[in-house]
């Protein structure tokens, strides 16, 4: 799950790390208002959307007067930004981030991320920062210090003190770097995050540390017990597709092909995919129905894959374990009736053969396919029509 | 011979009184499992179908001798149930649970660590399918069936595509010793690797099929270790080919986000060592046949 820039803001400042001052606006009004609130003639008004390179994209103003802030409010509010990391959809902006702006002498990169290879919690910075992290590791890797941490004990001063060092910070700043670190690091551990991302990470001309940016990603699988993160969930920067999906507890990913998929695990579905391309097609989704694949939830499954307008064809296949093929087959017979696109099915494993039965007698037009060869050869016939 | 389990091994489920451990637990019992016993806290001194209930795994383990367990404990409770096998001296525990947090696993392992290398429990999982060796024994919630008994292991991150390589070998009549899933998840108990140095050494198993999918080292790291240290041929398969970049596919581990992490990469990196590529996920068993039939 991702969050806005001021809601990583919000909670990387709760643990200590030093964000400029500043308030979230939905209106062009709201807007000067936190301006005048938070005085002086310097402010940074930010479009909220869950991607990355907005300064590209007009999505981030400098403004030196309250008509410049209304007039950026304007100008973001009810748009969709489109960005490098959008797509061409882009994602809309309902809400803006106003922010005292103040000049900086540095801009440093500050990054942690739960590493895989390592299985460690893993912190990385550069004094590069303002640049995108995957240039730097390309252009220049020997200026990127990391350290891994010991899930045992957790982050040690001594570790971010040598990150700070390294970086050429002076002993003044080297101390606010140091508790910077140790805020990012508590939080990615206490709020279960995946990624915490501060780019850049300003020194002022004072030795303070600002974090101009922030960017979290929290581990969904720990969101029944960081409630307060859940809570910041904004569906409107998901495919609303997937936000349906979710609540009916379906695995959906859109892609930009026609044919509709409904298979039952990931790493199946994944394959049906695949077999897809490899027969000349395009999925049209990703679509992993789970163990449980009830008639409601076959139902479902359906009644999201139609939602694309792309969709020209639909392709069913259940490799049955615990599911028995013919409890599924009545499920997908019930959705079926009235289908305006082909349907082909395959079943296998438990009951394939009574599953099979079942769609034969139901007499509507199904097409039955018998592996995974089959049912790809057919979808995508079926699709060029 | 097999790897991991067979028909003498002494299993105990966690979580035995829930629905769905208990619809499991009968299955395994009904496969041939050597199913001793279950914990589940507050209903020590029970009996569930037919087998004593314990309010912990140490309990279990000095009442009935158990080795391994099955673990159907939901995602909060699930890295402290881990933790309890490892200390109560389990030499494996298969966790089936979907939606652990990533930090609990990563906790897991380090606490793992404690142990001797010798004698540190194995984990399975999270996430997973479970392990069955054919015609013996199952330790997950697997269709048996679709299994044959034969030479050739299977090591996987999915389920469901697990099954599927194992119904296409078994419709060409060549059969399984053992099949595990190592499950989906970004930090699992145990990779590719772990298994294949068991299949390397395992007798009976003549050929390995490993199937991976987008996200993670681990099918890199695994190819490379083939190349250095297994006589036996590896089939592999990635899983994944259209996936689009930083989207999760189902799997919690199942997302590209570094290089490396795509299956067209990944399929070069197994080519470059030396396994078979199935040419589609519709010819994982012909595959197998083909590699099987270079052995002979």
């Amino acid at each position: 799950m991702d969050v806005h820039e001021y809601q990583a803001k919000e909670l990387l400042s709760g643990f200590g790390v030093p964000v400029p001052r500043g308030s979230v606006a939905y209106s062009p009004d709201q807007a000067v208002f936190v301006a005048t609130e938070l005085g002086g003639w310097h402010w940074a008004v930010k479009a909220q959307v869950h991607a990355g390179g907005r300064g590209k994209a007009g999505g981030v103003k400098l403004c030196r007067t309250y008509h410049e802030v209304s007039d950026a409010a304007k100008e973001m509010l009810g748009r969709r930004l489109v960005t490098h990391q959008t797509g061409p959809e882009g994602k809309v902006c309902q809400r803006i981030y106003v922010e005292a702006a103040e000049p900086f002498e540095r801009e440093l990169y500050l990054g942690l991320v739960l590493d895989r290879k390592l299985q460690r919690i893993r912190v990385f910075a550069s004094s590069e920062g303002g640049m995108e992290i995957e240039e730097v590791a390309r252009s220049n890797p020997d200026s990127i210090r990391q350290i891994q941490v010991e899930p045992a004990v957790g982050l040690q001063p001594f570790q971010a003190r040598e990150i700070a060092f390294g970086l050429g910070l002076n002993i003044k700043q080297v101390s606010r770097a140091v508790s910077t670190i140790l805020g990012c690091y508590r939080a990615f551990r206490d709020l279960d995050a995946t990624m915490v991302e501060i780019n850049p990470l300003v020194v002022t001309k004072d030795n303070r540390l600002l974090a101009l940016d922030a960017k979290m990603s929290f581990d969904d699988n720990a969101l029944f017990r960081r409630p307060a993160v859940a809570e910041m969930r904004d569906p409107s920067q998901e495919d609303p597709r997937e936000v349906q999906a979710n609540q009916h507890g379906l695995n959906y990913v859109g892609l930009s092909g026609d044919i509709g998929c409904i298979i039952n695990g990931a790493g199946l579905a994944m394959a049906t995919m695949d077999m897809i391309k490899h027969a000349g097609g395009e999925p049209a989704n990703f679509l992993d129905v789970g163990g449980g694949a009830s008639p409601e939830r076959v139902a479902e499954a359906f009644r999201l894959v139609l939602s694309d307008r792309n969709v020209k064809a639909i392709l069913v296949n259940i490799f049955a374990g615990i599911n028995r093929c013919d409890w599924v087959a009545q499920g997908v017979v019930r959705a079926a009736a009235g289908l305006k696109v082909p349907l082909i099915v395959r079943l296998a494993g438990t009951n394939a053969e009574q599953g099979n039965q079942i769609i034969r007698d139901s007499g509507l037009p199904i097409v039955r396919a018998n592996d995974l060869a089959d049912a790809a050869k057919k979808a995508v016939a079926a699709a060029r029509g | 011979m097999s790897i991991l389990i067979d028909e003498s091994t002494r299993v105990i489920v966690q979580g035995f009184t829930g629905d769905k451990a208990t619809f499991h637990a009968k299955e395994m019992m009904a496969y041939g499992t050597r199913v001793v016993g279950g914990v589940t806290p507050g209903k020590g001194g029970q009996q569930h179908l037919g087998r004593p209930v314990f309010d912990t795994v140490k309990d279990a383990v000095n009442a009935t001798g158990a080795e391994a367990s099955l673990a159907f404990v939901p995602p909060p409770y699930a890295c402290d149930a881990l933790m309890e096998a490892a200390d109560a001296g389990l030499r494996l525990v298969c966790i089936i649970t979907d939606g652990i947090p990533a930090q609990d696993m990563m906790r897991v392992k380090r606490y793992l660590m404690r142990y001797p290398r010798e004698s540190r429990t194995l984990v399975v999982g999270p996430n997973c399918a479970g392990i069955i060796s054919a015609g013996r024994a199952m330790l997950g919630i697997m269709p048996g069936n679709i299994y044959a008994r034969g030479n050739v292991g299977i090591v996987s991150r999915s389920g469901t595509l697990g099954y599927e390589a194992a119904a296409q070998m078994k419709a060409l009549g060549i059969g399984v010793t053992t099949s595990v899933g190592i499950g989906g998840d970004p930090i699992n108990g145990s990779s590719f690797i772990d298994h294949l140095a068991l299949f390397e050494k395992d007798p009976e198993t003549k050929a390995v099929v490993m199937i991976g999918e987008i996200g993670g080292p681990q099918e890199a790291e695994a190819s490379a270790w083939i190349k250095a240290n297994m006589s036996k041929p590896v089939v592999g398969y990635v899983a994944g080919l259209s996936a689009p970049k930083g989207r999760r596919m189902g799997h919690a581990g199942a997302i590209i986000s570094a290089e490396g992490d795509t299956a067209a990469e990944k399929s070069e990196v197994m080519r470059s060592f030396g396994l078979h590529v199935a040419p589609s996920a519709a010819e994982l068993g012909s595959a197998v046949a083909k590699a099987l039939a270079k052995v002979a």
